[in-house]
Parts: structure tokens; C-alpha cells; sequence
């Protein structure tokens, strides 16, 4: 049964690649994407490790893909001419493909792990623990120092993401809150005393 | 856990400093306080250099063997830090006057210094990761600072782009090869890869991964990205792509080579003998057309990078000494270089094109000769460091049985002499042309003399520069 839900989910997430690459429609390959990503959950559910699975779904389908549709729909790319350029070059990626196609088919055929591969290989989950407490021990323990560099990374996109898009400017009306509190009738309001039958 | 944490202080304390820094600016004056920012940063970065470079001894694994620090990585990263702070402080004043200069620019420089950091003392393939990732996501930030040119922008967007595919390569590479080993850790790869003979499973793994790498240094054939990238990002921001980064990854490829693959070295020094060859010669002929002197700069960073992988390709002790030598020297003569190329300008805009140093000699004789003995010691000739450094590589290639790579690496730097002589024909016996100005900044002026004196100067003596290096060669090489 695990066997078949293997190839299952295989077969699908490699049909989800292929399309995202090759259909027309730039919204098509989203969805496409966003299978192969479903798949690779699958995937993940069957190496009993269900947390990543369901960030990859959390994270992956219903944050990243969701962005990526609405990036596609914004911008305006001429996608049939970016098609036109990429079949220029297909004999010559084709081959190229093919070559190295056939040198997977060499490395994979013949794969030999180390002999003490066995004796490295720390257990994926402990006995008693349930998969996030697993991951939990061991990115606040051992790899606690690669959690800490993550977050720098994010910083640099975040800093990134401001000095390159962030604009000041000047002939735009700002809300000044501090000035609206402070506001008082006798700043905000003239009195004037009109007398009847005559204008102001 | 206090053990571990000692040995990555300077990164702590740079770190911490990035985020103090980015508060306080945020909060009070912004790009006002940019200048001030750039000088406290690569004051910062001076002195944590030098108290690398002076405190530590020995070798201290942290983290469970992730993070190594021994003679390698302090050599590496004094190098790292010390040019860093250097070619900040020389773009301060040239990205003032144009406007470019945001209180972002120090703080994305020295996050990605913290990056090259722990790319030189990794020991892990996650902490290799993480470090290049955050290396060059700052990297690809401020290439596109000048956000309102598209030469700039476009030179921001293909170095991300280009760089995610070879981070992809990297990754690769780095699963085929936990694959083979069951452990990511350099140290668990080099004792099972001793136990049995290299597979091609294995093999490909490390081809994925110098693929990567290969990428980072700019060797051909994945150097396509490195011309548009120097020709579009500001100069100073040029400059120090061509410095700190090629130091960082340099000597990244090295750490991982020797310290994870130790064992199989005939298996990837053929790989990385032809990577210099091709690196070396499409360098040198390259360049040759080139008209823009920051294009220039990186078809020979590309040679440059070719010379100092032959280091690499011996697979010996001697040799990566001279890949640490090369590096230094290199880094050494770049500084000197852009320094001036920062200083020409016409009518406030800079200027590049490497026809407008017509006649240069004669309206500024001094600084001509200081671009020539520059120019002389990147194309290697004898009585300048740059000789030595190539003459320590060719030595290191002849000795590992690799005569036919130093041969290839004499007749590239014939080759590549050409378009650096051909600068000093401009500037001494060009036509008359349209006339250059001549920045009067006394820091750019600073760098320019030291760089072009330390050529002279480092023939006589290399102020311990060959020791430090033969130390950290020992500690890398098994």
C-alpha cells in the first residue's frame, strides 16, 4: 500500500514539475506548482515526518504559491515572447538535458553509500517523541547556532526588501497623529458673531 | 555552550552591533548618519581583524564540529575583515557626493562579512550554507543599491537570479553527498570517504558542489554573471565584490576540498586544474576588448581567480599556501586599483571608460606612476608583489607534478599583460583627448599610495604574510 502511494505521489509531484515549466499560461503553472508541492507533502507524510509536510502545505502552498499568483497576475510579462526566446535555445538545453539525464542514470544506478553510512545516520525521530518535539530538541540544541545565522538571512531580506523599495515622498499628505490629539475647539473652531440681515 | 559561543565572539559582537546600529539610525537621523555609520563599521571590523589575528591559537571546534577555528580560518578572516573595512571607508565619500550612500549600505556590508565569517570556519555543509546565503542575499542587495539606474538594478537581478541557481547546484551537491556519508559534517565525511574508494555517486556530489562554489569565485565556465555585475553596481560597491567575497569563498572552496574530500584529492584536482585553465585564459583574452575599465577589472578578476585556483588544483600543503598569498596580494592590488578608478570623475559623474586616461601622465605625473606600478604588478610583472604571488602558485603546480597547468598559467599571464600594458600606453603615450579630473579625496589618495607602495615595498619584505600563511596551510591539509 505505501509502496503504491509512493509512486503515487511521485508520479504527481514530477507531472507538477514538468507542467510548471511548460505550460502556457503562467497562471497554469502556478497551480501546477502548487501539486507538485502537495505531492512533496505526501511524500514527506510517508517518511512519517508530518510536521514538514504540513509546513510545506501551510507555508509553501497557502503563503508562497498564493504570492506567486498574485505577482503573475500583476505584472505585465509578455510570457508568449519569453517562450518564443526560450525555444532558441531548446535543441541546444535539450541536449545538454539529455547528457546529464544519462549521467544520473550512471551515478544512481550503481549508488553505494558509504559501508558505515549505517552507524552516522542519527535516528530521524526518537523513541517516545512525536515529530515537532524531535525538531524542536534539535534546532534549539544542536543546530541552534544554524537557527540564530536563519534569522540574520531574514533580516538582510527584510533591510533588502525596504532599501530597494521604500520611497520617501515629499508632495504626499501625512496623517500627524500627535497634532490631531492635541487638536482643542479653540484651535479648531473661529466663533464669529454675525449680525442679522448682514453677510460675514 | 559558553565554549562555543567564545570561539564565534567577533561575530556576536558584529551582529549585535548591525542591529544596535540599525535601531539607533532608524529611530534618529537615517542616511545623515551614514557617513558615521561607514567609518564606526570598518573601525569595528579593523579591530575585530586585528584581535583575530593576534588572540587566537591552536584549533577549537564549536558546535559539534560545525564551526572550525584554526590558522585557516583566523588567516582567512583577518583578510576578510581588514579589506572590508578598507574598501568601505574608500567609497564613503564617492557614494556621499552622488547620494547613494544609505545608513543601510554599512550594515548590509558587514552582515555580509558576517557571513564570509562563518563561510571560512565552516565545518558543516549547513553551516557552509547558511553562511554563503547570507553572504550573498546581502550581496545581491547592494549591487542594485542605485535603485533609480537600470544598469544597476539589472545587475542586482541577474546576480540573484544566477546566484539562487547556483545556491541550487550547492544544495545539490550537498544532499548527494549526505547521501554517500549519513553526516553532513566535514569531519564525519573525510572518515567514511578514507574507509572506501570514492564512488560515482560521491563524485557527483562534489562536482554539484564545486559547481556552486565555482559560481561564488567566478571561474569560468561559470563566470557569465561577474562583467555585468562590476559594470553595473556602483564602483565602490564593485570594488568590494572584487575583494572580501572572492577572499571568503576562495577560501570556503578550500575548506571544503581539503577538509571533507581530503582523501580524494586526484579525484577533484583535475576538476579544478581545468576550472583554472579555463578561468585563466578566458580572462586574459576576454578582456582584451574591453573599453569599460570596471568590465576590465572583472575579466582579470576572472584571471585572477583562475591563477589562484591552481593553489587549489595542486592539492598540496605548498599550494595552499599560495592560494592564501595569491588572495592576500590580489586584494591588496584591487584596493589600490579602484581607489583610483573612484577617484576620476568628469564634471561630477564617474568616469570609466579607459579611453579618457589619454594622456594622463603628463596632467598628473604622480599618480600615473602609481597606476602603473598597479597595473604592473596585475599583470605580474617581476619586480612587483604581483609576481610573487604568481610565481608561489606556478611553484606550488610544478611541484605537484602539474608542469603543463604552471606552463598554461606563464602564457596566460603573457596574454593577459596586454590589456593592462595597454592602460599605461593611454596614459603615457595616448593621443590627446577629452580631459579627466582627478578626485582630491585624501582617503581615496591614502589607499591609491598604500596599495601602489605595499607592490614595492612587500618585494623586500612580506611583513610575516608567507608565515601566517604556511600555518594555516598546515592546519588545513591532511
Amino acid at each position: 500500500m505505501s509502496v503504491f502511494a509512493f509512486y503515487l505521489f511521485a508520479i504527481s509531484a514530477i507531472t507538477g514539475g514538468l507542467f510548471t515549466v511548460v505550460s502556457r499560461q503562467p497562471v497554469h503553472s502556478v497551480l501546477w506548482l502548487i501539486l507538485a508541492f502537495i505531492s512533496s507533502a505526501g511524500l514527506f507524510v510517508l517518511l512519517g515526518a508530518e510536521f514538514v509536510a504540513m509546513l510545506l502545505v501551510i507555508v509553501y502552498v497557502g503563503a508562497v504559491a498564493v504570492l506567486f499568483l498574485f505577482v503573475v497576475m500583476m505584472l505585465d510579462v509578455d510570457f508568449a515572447e519569453l517562450k518564443a526566446e526560450m525555444a532558441r535555445y531548446m535543441p541546444l538545453a535539450l541536449l545538454i538535458g539529455l547528457v546529464i539525464l544519462m549521467q544520473f542514470v550512471i551515478a544512481f544506478g550503481s549508488w553505494e553509500s558509504a559501508a558505515t553510512v549505517a552507524q552516522n545516520l542519527s535516528q530521524p525521530v526518537p523513541e517516545g517523541r512525536h515529530n515537532t518535539e524531535a525538531l524542536g530538541l534539535i534546532i534549539y540544541d544542536q543546530y541552534f547556532l544554524l537557527f540564530q545565522l536563519a534569522g540574520l538571512i531574514l533580516l538582510v531580506a527584510m533591510i533588502g526588501a525596504i532599501v530597494l523599495t521604500l520611497r520617501h515622498r515629499q508632495d504626499v499628505k501625512r496623517q500627524n497623529i500627535l497634532a490631531q490629539i492635541y487638536r482643542d475647539p479653540a484651535t479648531a473652531m473661529e466663533l464669529k458673531d454675525i449680525k442679522p440681515g448682514q453677510g460675514l | 555552550m559558553q565554549a562555543d559561543l567564545s570561539v564565534i565572539l567577533p561575530e556576536i559582537v558584529l551582529a549585535i552591533y548591525v542591529m544596535v546600529a540599525l535601531i539607533g539610525a532608524v529611530y534618529t537621523s537615517k542616511d545623515k548618519l551614514a557617513p558615521l555609520l561607514v567609518w564606526v563599521t570598518a573601525a569595528l571590523m579593523a579591530v575585530l581583524g586585528i584581535w583575530i589575528g593576534t588572540s587566537g591559537s591552536g584549533s577549537t571546534e564549536a558546535f559539534g564540529g560545525m564551526i572550525v577555528d584554526d590558522a585557516f580560518s583566523r588567516f582567512a578572516k583577518v583578510a576578510i575583515l581588514l579589506s572590508a573595512a578598507a574598501v568601505m571607508v574608500m567609497g564613503q565619500d564617492y557614494m556621499s557626493k552622488r547620494g547613494m550612500l544609505r545608513f543601510e549600505y554599512p550594515l548590509l556590508v558587514a552582515l555580509s562579512t558576517i557571513g564570509m565569517m562563518v563561510m571560512v570556519s565552516a565545518g558543516d555543509l549547513m553551516a557552509l550554507y547558511m553562511g554563503l546565503e547570507l553572504q550573498s542575499l546581502a550581496l545581491y542587495v547592494v549591487a542594485s543599491l542605485r535603485r533609480d539606474s537600470a544598469k544597476s538594478t539589472e545587475a542586482g537581478l541577474k546576480y540573484f537570479v544566477l546566484g539562487a541557481l547556483s545556491s541550487g547546484l550547492l544544495l545539490y551537491g550537498a544532499s548527494l553527498v549526505y547521501g554517500f556519508a549519513g553526516t553532513t559534517l566535514f569531519s564525519g565525511i573525510i572518515e567514511v570517504a578514507q574507509h572506501g574508494h570514492v564512488t560515482i555517486g560521491l563524485l557527483f556530489g562534489i562536482v554539484f558542489l564545486i559547481s556552486g562554489l565555482a559560481f561564488k569565485v567566478s571561474a569560468v565556465p561559470f563566470h557569465m554573471w561577474t562583467p555585468d555585475v562590476y559594470e553595473g553596481a556602483p564602483t565602490p560597491v564593485t570594488a568590494f565584490f572584487a575583494s572580501a567575497p572572492k577572499v571568503a569563498a576562495m577560501g570556503l572552496f578550500a575548506r571544503v576540498m581539503h577538509d571533507a574530500f581530503g582523501h580524494a584529492v586526484q579525484d577533484w584536482s583535475q576538476i579544478v586544474a581545468l576550472l583554472a585553465l579555463l578561468s585563466m585564459f578566458l580572462g586574459a583574452v576576454a578582456a582584451i576588448g574591453q573599453t569599460d575599465i570596471k568590465r576590465l577589472m572583472a575579466y582579470s578578476s576572472i584571471a585572477h581567480m583562475g591563477y589562484a585556483l591552481i593553489g587549489l588544483a595542486a592539492g598540496t600543503e605548498l599550494g595552499i599556501q599560495a592560494l592564501l598569498i595569491y588572495m592576500s596580494i590580489y586584494v591588496a592590488m584591487n584596493i589600490g586599483t579602484f581607489a583610483f578608478i573612484m577617484m576620476l570623475h568628469r564634471d561630477g559623474k564617474p568616469v570609466t571608460d579607459i579611453r579618457a586616461l589619454n594622456q594622463y601622465a603628463k596632467r598628473e605625473p604622480g599618480r600615473a606612476l602609481g597606476m602603473l606600478v598597479l597595473l604592473f604588478s596585475l599583470a605580474g610583472v617581476p619586480p612587483m608583489l604581483g609576481f610573487f604571488g604568481k610565481f608561489f602558485v606556478l611553484r606550488a603546480a610544478v611541484e605537484a607534478d602539474m608542469a603543463w597547468l604552471a606552463i598554461a598559467g606563464v602564457i596566460a599571464s603573457v596574454i593577459g599583460a596586454y590589456y593592462y600594458l595597454r592602460i599605461v600606453f593611454f596614459m603615457y603615450f595616448g593621443s590627446e583627448g577629452v580631459e579627466v579630473e582627478t578626485s582630491r579625496s585624501p582617503v581615496l589618495l591614502a589607499f591609491f599610495s598604500a596599495g601602489a607602495a605595499l607592490m614595492l615595498i612587500g618585494v623586500i619584505s612580506t611583513f610575516g604574510l608567507e608565515g601566517a600563511a604556511s600555518a594555516a596551510a598546515a592546519m588545513l591539509v591532511h
